[in-house]
């Protein structure tokens, strides 16, 4: 599986950088320095390890300082961690960017039509593109939503799409997020603390900017104000509901309330009255008018979902229904980022958009198909499989770097409940180059792009650029040892 | 502003302020130590715990009497630097603070959280032995001064900053109450007069109201246990008196009023009005006479009513009361 390394004789600090059958993001095949990764590379040799070093010193401390950490479930010890961010910059140009923009929107809006399909009428499953039974078993499907009218049919107002580059430089969607994404505080401040490490570098590289994320995710929930607020369309009044310190996100979510400059709130803050929301504050009750909310839908309303929630409103639901407040994300968006449903997502494009899709799929094996499960099974070694609820890197075996116990374990697990499993065939994610040890080398990353879907779709250019710190590893989640790096747009 | 948010900026600064506060008693007390010989290190840690509002010494003490003296001495001491689950701690204060901030990190400036940030660190890395404490309870007043410099200086003077405001100086008021109602109880008495080493008591007493160079500018150094209570009661303009930090008080609280709007203000600015002019109009000789201890008493049952009211007004109001507007 793995390519034959071949040695170049790059100059320090680039002295350790082995390229192999990966897509390479700053060498190409023949080992020449990419044109739009030139500036990067001059500007690396002239400067020493120790300058490299002080650098990354600086950027660790902005890092721990601003307490920008996250919080890895089911460990005991140090709960809290600094977010890894390597000093490197990944880079693309403006022409991979646009083709990316052009199918990220393609696909946004797309899933938006499908979502509003199947809680409506079901054309899609009358038509027979996409099995009624898959959507119907998906555990994220809520028949709550059926029938009810979201504000502007804006399903996914936020999604982070994941993106990697296949061997042959193509970028496919990897999977859709379209519940509650995170990780879009990391870029921006990562970006932040790249601009008063590398100054030169920016003015050089045309890098294009992404600091008005935050203003467009304001505008973008302000156009969901629901009909007949008392204050319009001017001043609603908009929260981001959070779980609470405890949540692994909860920087995040601080972080972009401050950036908006809205109230950030918990369940407790929020009480609803007549099918109202108000928020509690020191002159009284306010009345909402648009909730951005980080909690999944299991947990927003413990009247209308579970019951033993303790972070959600009461009568928030209800509220909701009567179209007196907005949410964002809609509730019920899980069902199209189920990875069963993935699979049609490249028919579901060509459905109701009649193009073809412009980003392709990971080739997608059903375990629920008999058929594919019994060619999968028989090979486990060479595939990845996912459980398709789950996200964050949790309930997934990645079959090359597997043992025959774990492959035993999984095997059963997909014989004992077929629909809750995908498969994929491992993929040699695209590397780029890391500061480590020192030294330069190619880690594997992908690419997280945010879409946000209003009156209009944004995208700001580039994403969060996720990275598998340790040497050959494929999983870039950051509870499973992965980092973050700047991801650089070049006009 | 939210009412969850307020009561976390009230809390973070009242335990800023008991950080502080009790840095610098622990601080004096290792000074008394080195310059007196004690009859019992024990008993003195024991008074430390009470003029620091402690009820009594960690049960935990009592639990052994076979423990050798030194293990007692260095287990209260050591407690009010590092024990997280002593509630009048260093330690503790510093973690509830920073926990409060935590929860309102975009209330408060990005300087603000990571100079508390940095305190919250230095606490939890450094576990110093109570005689090498110095350098470390030293290192809590600069973090704490510093970042009450940082958030007057980078926070807007608003509601939110009227709540630290508020925290600040009610935790001061009680604090200073508290220590000055201990110090007299053990140290004014007859047959204690002109000994030295109470000498050193009231000098230190002064010390742990950061108050022994202004005391000197008001009175000389002659030391006398009534101008002492006067200086550290009723001086309008010393910073760590007790009248002057209920005035802050009572001004935060009718600031708080202003800004936020509410019609149910009244009560909680007529609990705060009531404590200091009860302070402003108060007479030393009358005071001592009256009994200093039953006085303080009073302030520390006044600062009480005025936490309530702030409460009921401002972050636990029943939902129907706001309603009906």
């Amino acid at each position: 599986m793995a390519g034959t390394a071949t040695k170049h004789t790059l100059p320090a600090p680039f002295h350790e950088y082995e390229l192999d059958d990966a897509f390479d993001e700053m060498v190409d095949s023949g080992g020449a320095v990419r044109p739009h990764y030139r500036h990067i590379y001059e500007a690396l040799r002239e400067l020493t390890g120790e300058e490299l070093r002080r650098r990354q010193q600086i950027a660790d401390l902005s890092f721990l300082h601003q307490g920008i950490t996250f919080t890895v479930y089911g460990r005991d010890e140090g709960t809290e961690r600094i977010f890894p961010n390597d000093l490197l910059p990944r880079v693309l140009t403006r022409g991979e960017w646009d083709r990316i923009e052009h199918g990220l929107t393609q696909r946004i809006t797309a899933l938006n039509l499908f979502l509003k399909d199947i809680y409506h009428e079901g054309k899609i499953l009358n038509d027979g593109v996409v099995p009624r039974e898959i959507i119907y078993s998906c555990k994220h499907f809520r028949r709550q939503m059926r029938g009810f009218r979201v504000r502007k049919d804006a399903y996914v107002t936020v999604a982070g799409t994941d993106l990697i580059r296949m061997p042959s430089g193509e970028f496919v969607v990897l999977e859709d997020n379209l519940r509650v994404p995170s990780g879009v505080s990391y870029m921006l401040v990562s970006r932040e603390v790249m601009k008063r490490l590398f100054p030169e570098l920016f003015r050089k590289c045309g890098v294009q900017p992404i600091e008005h994320y935050g203003q467009a995710l304001l505008s973008t929930l302000r156009s969901l104000t629901p009909q007949g607020s008392p204050r319009g369309t001017s001043e609603p009044t908009i929260v981001l509901l959070t779980p609470g310190v405890f949540n692994s996100a909860y920087f995040e979510h601080a972080f972009l309330a401050r950036q908006m400059g809205i109230e950030l709130v918990e369940g407790r803050d929020l009480v609803v009255h007549d099918n109202f929301v108000y928020m509690r504050t020191s002159a009284g009750l306010r009345r909402v008018d648009v909730i951005y909310r980080r909690i999944d839908d299991d947990f927003i309303d413990p009247l209308a979902f579970r019951a033993d929630s303790s972070l959600g409103v009461p009568g928030l639901f209800n509220a909701y229904r009567a179209g007196n407040v907005s949410m964002a994300n809609a509730l019920g968006t899980g069902v199209a980022d189920d990875k069963a449903v993935y699979a049609y997502v490249p028919a579901i494009i060509r459905y109701y958009l009649k193009e073809d899709p412009v980003l392709d799929n990971v080739e997608t094996y059903l375990m629920s198909d008999s058929l594919q499960r019994r060619h999968v099974l028989g090979r486990l070694q060479d595939y990845v499989v996912k459980a398709v609820g789950e996200s964050g890197g949790y309930g997934m075996l990645i079959g090359p770097h597997s043992t025959a116990e774990q492959r035993d374990e999984f095997r059963r697990r997909v014989e004992d409940d077929p629909r809750n499993y995908i498969a994929q065939p491992t993929i040699r994610l695209s590397r780029a180059p890391c500061f480590l040890d020192g030294t330069v080398q190619p880690r594997h990353v992908d690419l997280r792009p945010y879409i946000l879907f209003g009156d209009k779709v944004t995208i700001v250019p580039g994403g969060l650029t996720r990275v598998a710190l340790r040497k050959g590893s494929l999983v870039v989640n950051s509870s499973q040892g992965g980092g973050s790096k700047d991801t650089w747009v070049l006009d | 502003m939210l009412s969850r948010v307020a009561d976390s900026l009230y809390w973070m600064s009242r335990y800023l302020e008991r950080a502080e506060h009790t840095a610098r008693v622990i601080n004096i007390q290792l000074n008394l130590m080195l310059e007196r010989e004690s009859q019992s290190e024990d008993l003195d840690w024991e008074r430390v715990g009470r003029s620091l509002g402690m009820d009594k010494p960690d049960d935990d003490l009592d639990k052994d009497p076979d423990k050798d003296e030194e293990w007692k001495t260095g287990s209260l001491a050591q407690s009010l630097l590092h024990d997280a689950s002593n509630r009048s701690s260093i330690v503790a204060s510093i973690v509830n603070a920073r926990e409060n901030a935590r929860q309102v990190r975009e209330q408060i400036s990005s300087e603000m959280w990571e100079q508390l940030n940095r305190l919250f660190h230095a606490v939890r890395r450094g576990s110093p032995e109570v005689w090498d404490a110095r350098d470390f309870l030293q290192s809590i007043k600069e973090g704490a001064h510093l970042f009450q410099g940082i958030t007057d200086s980078t926070m807007t003077h608003s509601e939110g900053w009227q709540f630290i405001q508020a925290g600040r100086y009610l935790e001061r008021t009680m604090a200073v109450s508290t220590l000055v109602g201990a110090h007299f109880r053990e140290f004014h008495q007859p047959a204690h007069a002109g000994a030295e080493r109470v000498y050193l008591e009231w000098i230190g007493l002064l010390r742990s109201c950061t108050a022994f160079e202004a005391y000197c500018k008001a009175y000389t150094a002659d030391v006398k246990p009534d101008r002492i209570a006067e200086f550290l009661v009723l001086h309008p303009s010393f910073p760590h008196s007790i009248r002057f930090s209920a005035e802050a008080l009572e001004t935060a609280i009718k600031e708080i009023g202003r800004e936020a709007g509410s019609r149910r203000a009244a009560r909680v600015e007529r609990i705060a009005g009531r404590l200091r002019a009860t302070l402003g109009f108060s007479q030393i000789d009358e005071i001592m006479a009256g009994g200093l201890h039953s006085y303080l008493h009073e302030i520390l049952r006044q600062c009480g009513q005025v936490h309530s009211a702030l409460y009921q007004t401002y972050i636990s109001y029943p939902i129907e009361a706001a309603l009906e507007a």
